[in-house]
């Protein structure tokens, strides 16, 4: 039986999908772009999954079936990084019941956040976010914009040590405390390293960027349409001729190779709650992406809109 | 919150409004037709105010206490908590505004209510509004009928009817009782702003306003 990828997303709003999971696995037909994750040597499929905003639906039944739709097609595109945290409001209950509905597809990775400013509820707060999630474990936690890092870098690592959690990581966005994510990337053994980069927000090629590629510290790339700002200010406007150069057939896939064009970056998680959005972005990271005087180009063109 | 300055509202909306405006379709198909009763109550309190001040307390105190207590459970605690986690933080305040409601209700003196005095018409005006044109506001707005707010159904037009009965009330409790649902209408105002909804500059006028009126009403003389 050949399952179509069109097929397992009619079957995600049918309740069906987790039966045809595994087969439509392997008709993946093209393997998506996948980055190496400097400290194991993993590979990771360049477009992953975020959930900010657009998974918080609470408990409607309409909604959270729109997502599990999102999540099956982002597997069927061969997606593996879903990144939550336990700011997101209901999000992690969403993606754990769209992964119940999947059947617990086995290529998941799991990323979470710890997000607390007590450091003594750090555990108990990972322990309810991997109930939600229902996962074993996550693959990969980070602490949250930086809170009480310390101590939770701490747990982290803890955890990691005792076999617990395969990646440690931290995060920011919006570009805010960039000084300090330097001081703690230069400091401690991260795994990962999130942070906001698209083609207007470009701070993080002078020193962050280059860092993580020194130190081998893995890159997910929050908020690349600035949760959605730019695609909208852009929307209307015509794409260049020369987009099609690198393959890219609306402003999410230009942006999307632009932020993977560069060698520091591991994974960019766009947020989406559209099923033909989330083929659009895997899309992305096929095909050509572009050198620095093209990437140089599109951001120069964009920034100019 | 470092570099607090580098924030802006939509930073801390936590969901799309397509979300939050189906919480309240949905909060209207489970209730309907409550609404039919909690406005019919609430023009009956309007109405006692206007027609019959001395009678006013204590139906209107006790309405008011039910409404905030249903309204603060329904939809705050059973629904927008899924989706705001600052709204289990926030709900509370619901149930204490209730407790308060029900105190100036069998309190003596704790707070008379006249709607023919000066302050009081425009309460009464505020009440009205909040009863008769908030659950309009599709049709500027052009969300769907499903999603009209009602008061004693859904949190804003229940601060605001609240807000326009205190304004035509006097008494020592009248300043434990505005804080909850002036704190509401800036609170939901500033979300609604975020989410860039028409709606949005009648709470944060109501916020503005009120406690200007509720000034001026209590340098004018008693009639």
């Amino acid at each position: 039986m050949i399952i179509t990828r069109r097929r397992l997303v009619e079957a995600a709003g049918l309740g069906a999908a987790a039966a045809l999971l595994p087969t439509r696995m392997r008709a993946q037909a093209t393997a998506p772009l996948t980055r190496v994750i400097p400290s194991s040597g993993e590979r990771m499929p360049a477009v992953g999954l975020g959930t900010w905003i657009t998974f918080n639906v609470g408990e409607d039944p309409a909604l959270q079936a729109e997502c599990t739709q999102v999540m099956a097609a982002f597997f069927a595109a061969g997606g593996r990084m879903i990144d939550s945290s336990p700011m997101y409001g209901s999000s992690q209950a969403v993606v754990g019941r769209g992964l119940e509905r999947l059947g617990h597809p086995e290529t998941l990775f799991a990323a979470d956040k710890v997000w607390t400013s007590a450091p003594a509820n750090g555990a108990v707060q990972i322990e309810q976010s991997r109930r939600l999630w229902g996962v074993k474990s996550f693959d990969l936690l980070q602490v949250h914009n930086l809170l009480t890092w310390e101590a939770h870098l701490d747990t982290l690592f803890a955890m990691k040590a005792a076999g617990r959690l395969r990646y440690v990581g931290i995060t920011t966005s919006e570009g805010r405390r960039h000084d300090l994510l330097e001081q703690i990337m230069r400091g401690h053994p991260l795994d990962f390293v999130q942070l906001t980069y698209n083609p207007v927000d470009r701070e993080p090629e002078q020193r962050l960027l280059p860092l993580a590629a020194e130190r081998g510290i893995a890159v997910i790339v929050n908020r690349p349409f600035r949760q959605g700002e730019l695609t909208e200010r852009l929307d209307g406007e015509p794409l260049p001729g020369w987009a099609g150069e690198i393959g890219a057939t609306s402003w999410a896939e230009l942006i999307l190779k632009f932020i993977l064009s560069h060698p520091a970056v591991t994974v960019a998680i766009p947020a989406t709650t559209r099923v033909d959005h989330v083929r659009e972005n895997v899309a992305a990271a096929g095909g050509d992406l572009p050198d620095r005087s093209m990437a140089e180009r599109i951001a120069a063109h964009i920034g100019a809109l | 919150m470092s570099e607090w300055w580098s924030y802006r509202l939509e930073d801390f909306l936590l969901f799309a409004p397509r979300v939050y405006w189906r919480l309240i379709e949905a909060q209207n198909a489970a209730l309907w037709p409550l609404h039919v009763a909690s406005v019919g109550a609430g023009l009956a309190i309007v109405l006692l105010v206007a027609r019959r001040p001395q009678n006013a307390m204590p139906w209107t105190g006790l309405v008011l206490a039910a409404v905030w207590a249903f309204v603060g459970w329904s939809f705050l605690l059973n629904r927008y908590a899924a989706i705001n986690w600052a709204i289990l933080y926030i709900a509370p305040a619901f149930f204490l505004q209730s407790a308060l409601l029900a105190i100036a209700a069998v309190l003596p003196r704790g707070l008379t209510i006249d709607g023919r005095a000066a302050g009081g018409r425009t309460g009464l005006l505020v009440a009205l509004a909040g009863l008769l044109l908030y659950p309009c506001l599709p049709l500027v707005s052009g969300h769907p009928w499903t999603s009209a707010e009602v008061f004693g159904i859904a949190p804003d037009p229940t601060a605001i009817v609240t807000l326009g009965l205190l304004l035509a009330a006097r008494g020592p409790l009248l300043a434990v009782l505005l804080p909850i649902p002036l704190f509401w209408c800036l609170f939901s105002g500033l979300t609604l702003l975020a989410m860039d909804e028409v709606e949005a500059w009648l709470l944060l006028a109501t916020a503005a306003f009120v406690p200007i009126l509720v000034l001026v009403g209590r340098r004018r003389p008693q009639t």
